[in-house]
């Protein structure tokens, strides 16, 4: 009988992992080997070059900046979604009316892609020249137009790049916060008010945020997580028929050019795949330790 | 405290959320408004809010063009995102189900083996992902475009996780009964988690649909680009049709509101089991 359950656990089991196997554990090993020897526009390289191409990579300025462009949009993103996301869902929570239409409403975005996002972004909301709509509102007030992703000084795109992002992801985070808003027992707040805690700030300190610190732990590392992997909106914004400027390239963004540019060099790429995962996995597993340092009682 | 004021800090609230609400609608209008005006309507200097004309051929004139593949591009979408959704829920519940539910000596180990998985965010794996599909010959290709991405760990654990939770007085009924592990998954298992298939697979669904480094890495040729790859294409090309980049990015986001409007109760619960889009 033992035996027959094993085979039935692999009937069961094993298509999916042998398929997760082929396409993730095969290609980075792969990768890890091609990142070991000159691999222009060739998967199966004979040239060895032991670790040359990690080296020129860390060496490489573009691949510097680009590790430096992903800590300023995560110092940028990180924070107003957090709190854009944590009070659209405590005002969803509390409204009485209508509250399922607000909550699809700006759960809505998720349903958008990062395309056709940014295209509104960048040819309507954002467009550089008179008839967008931010440099209309811009006119009401009498200010100047301004030029938002066609030039690096003074860095506008920053404001056009973490406010897209912002309206896609904003609705799903909430989702999750008001997950976390039903979970609390309503025991504490009637104990509060018994207490005299004054609605607002008081109670919010001191029972709704310690009691979403499980919430708002995954929150973070989901949106450092992300970040790291944003490519969709970068490229769509900033890139025109005349490629990819050279400022503003995030992780992604530089390696797609480097690997799959011209040239494919697909040693170095690799190369850079495997930093970037080292990358994020000692970011991501620092972050678990550091969040969880804090006071756990309150984790549900 | 005072009835007044806490009826005018209600109404604050409600003021405000209004406010908010159409701030995050204007986007979606926009996509619209663009769509159906007049090219003169959307770069005019003197914007305005409504488009002085509402012009229905622009979809006419987009399927029309036959410089841009973009119905074809709207076909692989669809077969890509419907085919990623149907093969994701198969396999996914199967391992999932197994995980749960079948007793194996070295279960765990395969589960750490598909939750590390996890840990290497699929954006940083496409440059070793490119390197397989391409040795595969499965370059510009639907295989290339959906095969890589039917094995999702994230849909196995939410699956496992729905069925260590499932009751188990139904599937040893069905034990007592003779049916063995595969028919009892079928006839009894399958019907009785709908919910959690309409949640994953509408994840999936939206996630295949809206996805564009993968499909931009290996749909390189026009007739394997994806709706996503097409609408970026014209974004960065040289000459700009601003109406019909427009209207072919509404027509592109339809399919999506409807799928979205009618699953969104099944969204929402699976976002809320898993915390992972």
């Amino acid at each position: 009988m033992k035996h027959r359950s094993a085979l039935w656990f692999w009937v069961f089991v094993g298509p999916f992992a042998a398929g997760l196997a082929l396409f993730t554990y095969v290609p980075l090993l792969w990768s890890v080997g091609l990142s070991l020897f000159d691999a222009h526009n060739t998967v199966t390289p004979t040239h060895f070059v032991g670790l040359d191409n990690y080296t020129a990579m860390l060496r490489d300025d573009a691949f510097r900046d680009s590790l430096k462009t992903f800590l300023v949009f995560t110092a940028f993103i990180v924070p107003t979604t957090y709190v854009v996301s944590l009070t659209l869902a405590l005002m969803v929570n509390r409204v009485r009316r209508a509250r399922a239409f607000f909550r699809s409403v700006f759960f809505l975005p998720a349903a958008c892609s990062y395309v056709v996002a940014a295209l509104v972004w960048k040819m309507s909301i954002f467009s550089g020249v008179r008839f967008g709509l931010a440099n209309t509102v811009l006119g009401w007030f009498g200010a100047d137009s301004v030029a938002w992703l066609a030039t690096p000084d003074p860095p506008w795109y920053w404001l056009v790049i973490i406010t897209v992002r912002l309206w896609l992801q904003a609705g799903f985070y909430m989702i999750l916060f008001l997950a976390g808003l039903q979970r609390i027992d309503p025991a504490l707040y009637e104990a509060a008010a018994v207490d005299g805690a004054r609605p607002g700030w008081t109670v919010l300190r001191h029972i709704t945020l310690p009691q979403l610190r499980a919430t708002s732990v995954a929150v973070v590392l989901l949106l450092v997580v992300n970040a790291f992997q944003a490519f969709d909106e970068f490229y769509n914004l900033l890139s025109d028929a005349r490629g990819y400027p050279p400022y503003a390239r995030p992780p992604l963004v530089y390696l797609y050019y480097t690997a799959l540019g011209q040239g494919q060099n697909l040693g170095l790429g690799s190369a850079g795949a495997v930093i970037l995962a080292l990358v994020i996995a000692v970011v991501t597993a620092a972050q678990a330790r550091w969040l969880k340092l804090g006071r756990t009682d309150a984790d549900g | 405290m005072d009835d007044a004021l806490v009826r005018a800090g209600r109404a604050l609230r409600l003021a405000v959320l209004i406010a908010l609400a159409l701030l995050f609608l204007i986007p979606f209008y926009l996509l619209l408004r663009n769509g159906l005006s007049t090219e003169r309507d959307i770069t005019s200097p003197e914007w305005t809010f409504f488009p002085h004309e509402l012009r229905w051929d622009n979809v006419h004139e987009l399927f029309a063009d036959t410089s841009v593949p973009f119905a074809r591009s709207l076909l692989n979408s669809a077969l890509i995102a419907v085919a990623t959704t149907l093969g994701t829920l198969l396999l996914a519940s199967l391992a999932g189900y197994g995980l749960a539910r079948i007793p194996y000596r070295h279960a765990d180990k395969v589960f750490y083996g598909i939750l590390g998985t996890l840990l290497i965010p699929a954006a940083v794996t496409f440059v070793p992902s490119f390197v397989l599909v391409s040795s595969l010959g499965w370059i510009s290709t639907l295989r290339g475009l959906i095969v890589p991405t039917l094995f999702s760990a994230f849909a196995c654990f939410v699956f496992r996780q729905y069925f260590l939770g499932f009751p188990t007085e139904l599937e040893d009924a069905a034990q007592v009964d003779g049916l063995g592990y595969w028919r009892t998954y079928w006839l009894i298992v399958v019907p009785n988690a709908r919910p959690v298939f309409a949640a994953v697979g509408t994840i999936v669904f939206l996630g295949a649909w809206n996805s564009f480094l993968w499909p931009l890495v290996i749909g390189q040729d026009q007739s394997a680009w994806t709706v996503q790859v097409a609408l970026s294409s014209f974004t960065t090309a040289q000459v700009i049709r601003l109406h019909e980049l427009f209207v072919a990015a509404a027509v592109s986001i339809l399919p999506l509101l409807v799928v979205f409007l009618v699953f969104q109760r099944w969204i929402v619960t699976g976002v809320e089991r898993s915390g992972i889009d």
